[in-house]
């Protein structure tokens, strides 16, 4: 179902062509970044530390450089060392020195999974042996896993040289308190003193996984220029170039990274791993290596959204209005400062008007892998515990939840908690649409004979999209196709998105834009693939360019009619003179007599917009648990969403539904399960148990399009927000049936036994 | 170096030949000296279904079986699922209805939902959730999988 304002507004956009990319993707034709061979070709095998957090005494890599067939053996003394420079990678910042010091260990090895040495060999399975003959001398030293440990008088301490912050103030000693940073805004005790109700509660997150299907992987070269080209399956062929010049202390000009398509990201394919080892190695052996990630290191070693501990407060009056609300969001970075802590204090309160508000955020260290970017990057974690409160407080007032969230919502001209003022945005418009949903509607029978206990939640959520940096080219063949070139990889279908726009600009079908990701070296700098950027700010970019085609093709129309560029003008994929209405071209016959007229068109555009729209999305969850097993089906979903414009709703309907299925995972079951020594134990799919066709329901879509003006096509981003309000949800969903309040996740079959055994 | 095995087998239709060491699976048999790389890598342990294949009429996780394992055998891989110059109805319906993201699942997944299609041309939906349930997806959610499925059973 679709809230269609674009409805017959455009000729391309809303409308569902076959993707471009689909025929390789069906056929197995397209080329992963495992899939690339070249001549000379050498395996590569990493070795990982089986210790959460331990000193490195010394490394013997003799037994293992003397096997037959093995090339190279290297360590952290092969790397340069890299600057103590920080960077933004789009979606979080890193430091170059963490950065390299996270790609091969150190002195220290700060989580299970913490590369100390690579080998390259002359097949995988002389590498796996080689490697297995690497002798490691460890002090093993005591792990911290969690937040609320790390943060305590004499914990453990993860970076010794770790300069920590609070309030602006460096903290004197070591600490595992990266930072500290606070919004406040109005005087909440006043605003708490005004409230009939408040509600305030604590909770705890566990670690979850991206869970992307494919392996992080990459295959480099070390030339005798000393050029690197790097092939590999990432988010930004540009941030990838930036990181591994920086961990090889490269100038960016020096490293060439081709990107291969990516078999999902989801914000865990934007930091380098592999990249600067395989390259490094190439060095050391003359000749191209190859990495490939097994599974167990991808759980183990790469970048999980953060385990938390937050507390949530809301005061409101009996009428409904909130006055007040604080919040307390500590997250764990992992080994290495840079959680998305900031990102959820943005989008804590965003769905609601509050007078009053106070938002503390710790980033904290831990002995677990560093943390990156997941879909909306801890604003999901932030979502559960407001939106739970706010559940509870809807029950307290006797109020409609829906209702509630429409009273208190943000509105154009609202001021966020962390300071900017909403512009246009649909969070009213997306209440009222589920408001107005079947699902809504429908009642649920909530004890059936069947001694299944039923439940309905509904929650919402914010998450405010970022523009940054895109390049696009567009040529025109002669037969009017157009081939457009950019630099977004594309992990879902935004091949397809953009190149629609560029078609609408240029009325011509969407199969008429060939669409092409170049490398680093192909086209101007573009940021990730990530914070819903792509279809918005590449797509600014195509629309940009395609623009600047019609400027160049309406000079190439005055030219062959002998007329000034004013008198042409082009309206429905036709150049015509204003006077002569015999003088008109399609674009297809002006592109016919290019080569006559001064040759091959190309426009460009390179843009770096300001006006990425922020997003929201509300959902309904309706779930079944039994309670002899504690076991939860969720039996109906549907998730309503504000996406601006629907360039491709397929691929629209996609990302939402996506990402419900992995917020019914992270609420239900996923977690990261650590050992008394911090050592992850369910590193395997079997064991981290992500959902399957079987444990979802159909899952029900509710496009809702509020134009973006920020956009030539008030495009918002759809990627993210879609996962952030689903935790909270099934949450809410678990109490109806229950009558219980989990504020631990997973929120699982022992869990919800554990709650229906205290409660009796 | 251990002697590799001589394996004379079926792939696509076609007759194959081939040496392969014996600890060598035939995930990477098939993508390493076969040099078919439609068939993908997720998880190396027969949790993810990425790298299905058919032997023999029957699904498997081609990293759980062994290269030498298949000599005499019949195995169907993505690459002969399509005739030339014409997709099965299954790819066609993938493309139709959106039932692929990243894409790196979709492999596995049309070998699984052919098998199914080939046994059972018209399964209920439940029975489409619970055949593919080996087949892990992170992208989609599903929802556009199973109904490109029960789109190319309806074609059928």
């Amino acid at each position: 179902m679709t809230t269609e304002t674009t409805k017959g507004k455009y000729n391309v956009i809303g409308t569902r062509p076959i993707r471009h990319d689909g025929y390789d993707k069906v056929t197995g034709r397209a080329i992963y970044g495992a899939d690339i061979k070249l001549p000379a070709l050498l395996q590569g095998a990493v070795l990982r530390s089986p210790h959460a957090h331990a000193r490195i005494k010394s490394i013997d890599t003799s037994a293992a450089k003397a096997l037959p067939g093995v090339s190279a053996v290297i360590t952290s003394a092969d790397f340069p060392g890299a600057h103590d420079t920080l960077i933004d990678l789009g979606e979080g910042a890193i430091n170059f020195r963490y950065a390299s010091n996270n790609v091969m260990a150190g002195d220290k090895v700060l989580y299970k999974g913490h590369p100390v040495a690579a080998v390259a060999a002359l097949d995988k399975n002389t590498a796996l042996e080689a490697a297995a003959l690497i002798k490691v001398d460890y002090e093993v030293l005591k792990p911290v896993s969690t937040v609320m440990e790390a943060l305590k008088p004499g914990a453990p301490i993860v970076l010794e040289d770790l300069e920590g912050q609070d309030l602006g103030e460096k903290i004197d000693g070591q600490t595992n308190q990266a930072n500290h940073i606070r919004h406040e805004f109005g005087d909440v005790e006043k605003g708490f003193a005004e409230a009939d109700i408040v509600i305030e509660h604590e909770f705890d997150t566990a670690m979850v996984h991206q869970g992307y299907i494919e392996p992080h992987n990459a295959t480099a070269t070390w030339d005798e220029e000393g050029r690197v080209t790097i092939w590999t399956s990432t988010q930004g062929s540009f941030p990838t170039r930036r990181q591994t010049a920086g961990i090889l202390r490269l100038p960016d000009s020096s490293v060439k990274v081709i990107p291969l398509e990516i078999g999902g990201g989801f914000g865990g394919k934007i930091p380098s791993y592999l990249e600067p080892v395989a390259a490094i190695l190439s060095r050391e052996t003359g000749r191209p290596v190859k990495l490939l990630m097994e599974r167990t290191s991808v759980f183990e070693s790469t970048g999980p959204t953060p385990g938390t501990w937050m507390s949530a407060k809301v005061g409101v009056k009996n009428d409904g209005t909130i006055t007040a609300a604080t919040a307390d969001l500590r997250f764990d970075a992992g080994a290495y400062p840079g959680s998305p802590v900031g990102a959820g204090m943005m989008c804590v309160f965003s769905c609601y008007d509050i007078p009053n508000t106070r938002i503390d955020g710790y980033d904290v260290v831990v002995n677990k892998p560093k943390t990156a970017a997941y879909r909306a990057p801890g604003a999901t974690q932030a979502a559960y515990a407001m939106e739970t409160v706010v559940d509870e407080i809807c029950q307290k007032l006797g109020m409609d939840p829906l209702e509630f969230r429409i009273k208190n919502a943000a509105k154009e001209g609202t001021r966020r908690a962390d300071g900017p003022i909403h512009p246009i945005i649909g969070a009213v418009e997306t209440h009222e649409a589920a408001k107005a949903s079947d699902h809504w509607n429908t009642p649920l029978e909530k004890n059936g004979s069947d001694g299944k206990l039923r439940g309905r939640g509904v929650a919402s959520g914010y998450w405010f999209n970022i523009g940054l940096k895109s390049a696009v080219t567009i040529s025109v063949n002669e037969d009017g196709t157009v081939a457009l070139t950019e630099g977004s990889t594309d992990i879902g279908g935004s091949r397809a998105s953009i190149a629609m726009m560029a078609a609408e600009v240029l009325g011509i079908p969407a199969e008429e834009v060939r669409p092409h990701v170049a490398d680093s070296e192909g086209i101007g700098y573009t940021d990730v693939t990530g914070g819903s950027r792509t279809t918005y700010a590449t797509g600014y970019a195509a629309h940009d360019a395609a623009q600047d085609v019609v400027v160049q093709l309406r000079e190439r129309a005055a030219k062959l009619w002998d007329v000034e560029v004013d008198e042409i003008e082009f309206a429905n994929g036709s150049y015509q003179s204003k006077s002569d209405p015999e003088l008109r071209l399609s674009h297809k016959e002006l592109a016919s007599k290019l080569g006559s007229t001064g040759g091959p068109v190309i426009g460009s555009a390179s843009v770096d917009p300001e006006g990425a729209g922020g997003a929201y999305s509300t959902q309904i969850c309706d779930i079944e648990i039994d309670p002899e097993t504690g076991k939860t089906d969720v039996i109906r979903y549907t998730i309503v969403q504000d996406v601006g414009t629907a360039i491709h709703p397929s691929y629209v309907e996609g990302q939402m539904q996506g990402a419900v299925a992995q917020c019914i995972g992270w609420a239900l079951n996923e977690e990261y399960f650590l050992n008394d020594d911090g050592a992850m134990v369910n590193s395997s799919f079997l064991d981290y148990r992500m959902p399957t066709s079987l444990d979802l329901p159909e899952i029900e879509t509710i496009i809702v399009e509020v134009p973006n003006p920020g956009h030539p096509f008030g495009v918002r981003g759809v990627g993210e927000v879609p996962i952030v309000p689903g935790v909270a949800t099934v949450a809410n969903a678990i109490h109806d049936a229950l009558g219980i309040r989990l504020r631990t996740t997973p929120m699982n079959a022992g869990s919800i036994l554990a709650a229906l055994k205290a409660k009796k | 170096m251990v002697e590799k095995i001589r394996v004379r087998a079926t792939l696509n239709g076609e007759p194959v030949d081939f040496l392969v060491a014996p600890y060598v699976s035939l995930l990477d048999t098939l993508r390493d000296e076969l040099g078919l790389t439609g068939t993908k890598e997720g998880c190396n342990d027969g949790n993810c279904g990425a790298c299905t294949v058919n032997l023999d009429g029957r699904i498997v996780d081609s990293c759980c079986v062994l290269g030498a394992e298949i000599d005499g055998s019949a195995v169907e891989t993505i690459e002969g699922m399509a005739e030339p110059g014409k997709l099965h109805p299954l790819q066609q319906a993938f493309l139709e209805e959106a039932a692929l993201q990243c894409g790196i699942c979709t492999p596995g997944f049309l070998i699984s939902a052919k098998a199914l299609l080939d046994k059972e041309p018209h399964p209920s939906e439940d029975r489409i959730r619970f055949w593919l349930a080996g087949n892990l997806c992170r992208c989609t959610g599903y929802d556009k999988i199973v109904k490109a499925v029960q789109k190319a059973a309806e074609s059928a």
